[in-house]
């Protein structure tokens, strides 16, 4: 039976800006489904993003939804969220939003452990603004500002945010699109800060300029490096090299950051 | 019964007066001379049941508060001068997206780090011109602890009922004397709460012009549901590029202040009747000012002060007026000129105006005002 | 294996011709027609919903 997506996509705002064989559309559908799956109540699930391709997410989708300014989603949600705890929160956004602009945001939102899901649409390139390099840019790889190749090394978005705190990470793919709703279950289940990495493909911007032919060379290629925790754990270090580890990287029990204010208040009530 | 009565301090009394108000929701970043204001907040809040939360940097700060009042939290931030500079991208924000926060500004030596525990007022400009883009602004400047206070409960009010942000400014002076206050009883000082959507959730456009300049601000959560975005938005909230929607939505947001200046301009005239040197001055330099002023009153010259209480809108149809009344106008300040030039584009030629410029640090004294007066007379 | 035949809407408004799901098709059930996806075999579909699950564009609805 065909998924119902409508039923969740504010009327008339269809088709998206996005180009042909941006797989931002497939973790939207993902997203959907997760929300379907878990059955967060419209009026009570802010959807919060920052600027850029990934960023224009909200606006399509029939929630509260709050489209900032670059880098800025993760600071907003908080301010959300700490008015109103009992609201479900999700930010998403692109790469270079997350963690070059909003990378401070970004970190202090793991280490708070305030109970949101972020997910990250990572796509290796500033697409908007016409595809420079990101803080995701693989080393070497050519983009509008890196004519000679990237030098620059670049972030394992998922490695941040385990390093700052996130109590939940795990990563996707574009490609793996029955996993992607999967993941974003968990994650929005997992009381805490959760990240949800989506490796994705920009065929626009990303892979004009890298050799790739096609969309569906892009896909394969995430298809092809994706490796899923379980295997990868009984991989040497040689055999995952150019590899992505997908699934549940890392999950902890860590204090909720609104429900020890929770405690706060308590404690300031009470004069202690 | 008796009014409470206490000996507080400037920012600690902004932080009762936004408490006052009805603040439930504070972000802040420690900055040097307004970090009071998060203190006092952070152990005064929690005790209403209202939310306080330090955040990462001053843009996070700001960007907390505008979605705290998003989901229907009056809501407060407290910086100086390089916070402002950082907080300017986010003030843009919530001009656009006409969402109610209040920022109290306390102003330091600047440009950039400068003198972090000396006074100035070279803010005022940035409080107008800060942000990019055209944009209504609010910017009031109390001159004492008392004022700092009710100055605070009025931002509230302004920034509720305009969908705007409000910028209180008092000088570091100002922010750091202690004086007696007389606490308002409750209800004794108005306090505005935003308009609540009068319609059905269906049929909600949180900038639907129906309702006039300022239309009705649902909180996310209380089930309404809307978009909103920094983009140039129509009255459904969603993006555009159509033209006459942005020239016409860009016009109703300036508007706001625009035509209700009587409103949000308030001013103090002091002996001002028979004047011929009048002495504009804001903050802690209003302060010398009328002390100038009284002691040149005693020597026989006739002087007076023109007080600015709110600097955005500045008071131009009072100053214009008064150019025409007076011989000269003074006007001193710690910056290097930034009231002058209004009131001189103001005073349309019409009176000399004299700057007394301060940014060493220093207070303008009473006596450097005086001597002005004599001179000009 | 139920005979009766899905139905595959494309709405070909939404369609940006990315071919993701002719390529990803295991029976080969989708074409390209110009710019957008079309129904070339319908008899072939396996009902096993990647066209739709795939579709960036909302384009495909897969009904069993």
């Amino acid at each position: 039976m065909a998924f119902d997506y409508d039923k969740y996509i504010r009327p008339g705002k269809l088709p998206h800006i996005w180009c042909p064989g941006c797989g931002h559309g497939i973790v939207m559908k993902g997203l959907i489904r997760a929300i379907d799956t878990l059955g967060l109540e419209k009026n009570n699930t802010a959807i919060v993003s920052g600027i850029g391709c990934a960023s224009r997410l909200p606006g399509y989708l029939d929630f509260c939804t709050l489209h900032t300014a670059h880098g800025r989603a993760a600071a907003f949600a908080t301010g959300v969220k700490m008015a109103r705890p009992e609201m479900n929160v999700i930010c998403v956004g692109g790469d270079g939003d997350g963690t070059a602009i909003g990378g401070n945001h970004f970190i202090h939102a793991c280490r708070r452990n305030i109970n949101m899901t972020y997910i990250v649409m990572n796509n290796n390139i500033y697409g908007m603004t016409g595809g420079q390099f990101s803080p995701c840019t693989p080393t070497g790889a050519k983009a509008s500002t890196t004519p000679y190749g990237n030098p620059d090394p670049a972030f394992d978005v998922a490695k941040l945010a385990i390093g700052a705190g996130a109590t939940f990470v795990a990563r996707g793919t574009a490609y793996h699109a029955t996993q992607i709703d999967k993941l974003i279950v968990e994650a929005v289940q997992h009381k805490g800060f959760s990240v949800v990495e989506i490796l994705d493909d920009c065929p626009t911007t990303y892979g004009r300029r890298n050799k790739f032919k096609s969309v569906i060379e892009m896909m394969n290629r995430l298809k092809d490096i994706a490796v899923p925790v379980k295997a990868a754990e009984k991989m040497t270090p040689e055999q995952l090299q150019g590899k992505i580890i997908t699934g549940v990287l890392f999950k902890e029990e860590r204090p909720e950051y609104t429900a020890e204010y929770a405690k706060v208040i308590e404690r300031a009530k009470g004069g202690k | 019964m008796a009014k409470k009565v206490a000996f507080l301090q400037g920012n600690e009394a902004a932080a009762q007066g936004a408490l006052y108000a009805g603040c439930k929701f504070f972000a802040g970043y420690p900055i040097t001379p307004s970090t009071e204001v998060a203190e006092v907040l952070s152990a005064e809040l929690p005790k209403i049941g209202g939310k306080f939360i330090q955040m990462e940097d001053e843009i996070a700060a700001m960007a907390a508060v505008i979605g705290g009042s998003l989901a229907g939290s009056k809501a407060l931030t407290a910086t100086s001068g390089p916070g402002l500079s950082l907080k300017q991208e986010l003030i843009g924000y919530a001009c656009i997206a006409e969402t109610p926060v209040v920022i109290v500004n306390v102003m330091r030596g600047g440009p950039s780090t400068g003198m972090p525990t000396g006074p100035s007022q070279s803010d005022v400009m940035s409080a107008k011109w800060g942000t990019h883009g055209d944009h209504p602004a609010i910017c009031l400047v109390p001159a004492s602890v008392q004022e700092l206070f009710e100055e605070t409960v009025r931002a509230f009010n302004l920034a509720e009922k305009y969908r705007t942000p409000v910028m209180v400014m008092p000088d570091e002076i100002v922010a750091h004397m202690r004086e007696r206050i007389v606490f308002p009883e409750p209800g004794e000082l108005e306090v505005i709460d935003r308009t609540a959507p009068s319609v059905p959730p269906e049929q909600y456009k949180p900038y639907d012009t129906k309702f006039g300049d300022v239309p009705p601000l649902a909180a996310f959560g209380s089930g309404y549901r809307f978009h909103v975005t920094g983009l140039n938005k129509m009255d459904d909230g969603f993006p555009t590029t159509k033209a006459a929607v942005v020239q016409a939505e860009e016009e109703r947001q300036v508007r706001k202040v625009d035509a209700n200046i009587d409103d949000i301009v308030k001013f103090e005239e002091y002996m001002l009747d028979d004047a011929e040197v009048a002495v504009v001055a804001f903050g802690s330099t209003s302060r010398s000012a009328r002390f100038a002023v009284n002691e040149a009153r005693k020597q026989g010259i006739k002087a007076g002060l023109f007080r600015i209480k709110t600097f955005w809108p500045f008071p131009e149809k009072q100053i214009k007026a008064l150019s025409s009344k007076v011989k000269a106008l003074i006007t001193p300040e710690m910056n290097l000129g930034m009231c002058t030039v209004e009131v001189r584009r103001c005073a349309e030629g019409k009176a000399p105006v004299h700057g007394i410029f301060r940014v060493d640090g220093e207070p303008i004294n009473p006596g450097q005002i005086l001597d002005k007066i004599k001179e000009v007379k | 294996m139920d005979k009766k035949l899905p139905t595959i809407e494309i709405i070909e408004k939404y369609c940006k011709g990315c071919h993701i799901c002719v390529e990803f098709c295991p029976t080969k059930v989708l074409e390209m027609k110009g710019f957008v996806a079309s129904v070339k075999n319908l008899e072939a579909c396996i009902k096993c919903m990647q066209c739709e699950l795939r579709c960036p564009d909302f384009a495909i609805k897969v009904t069993a």
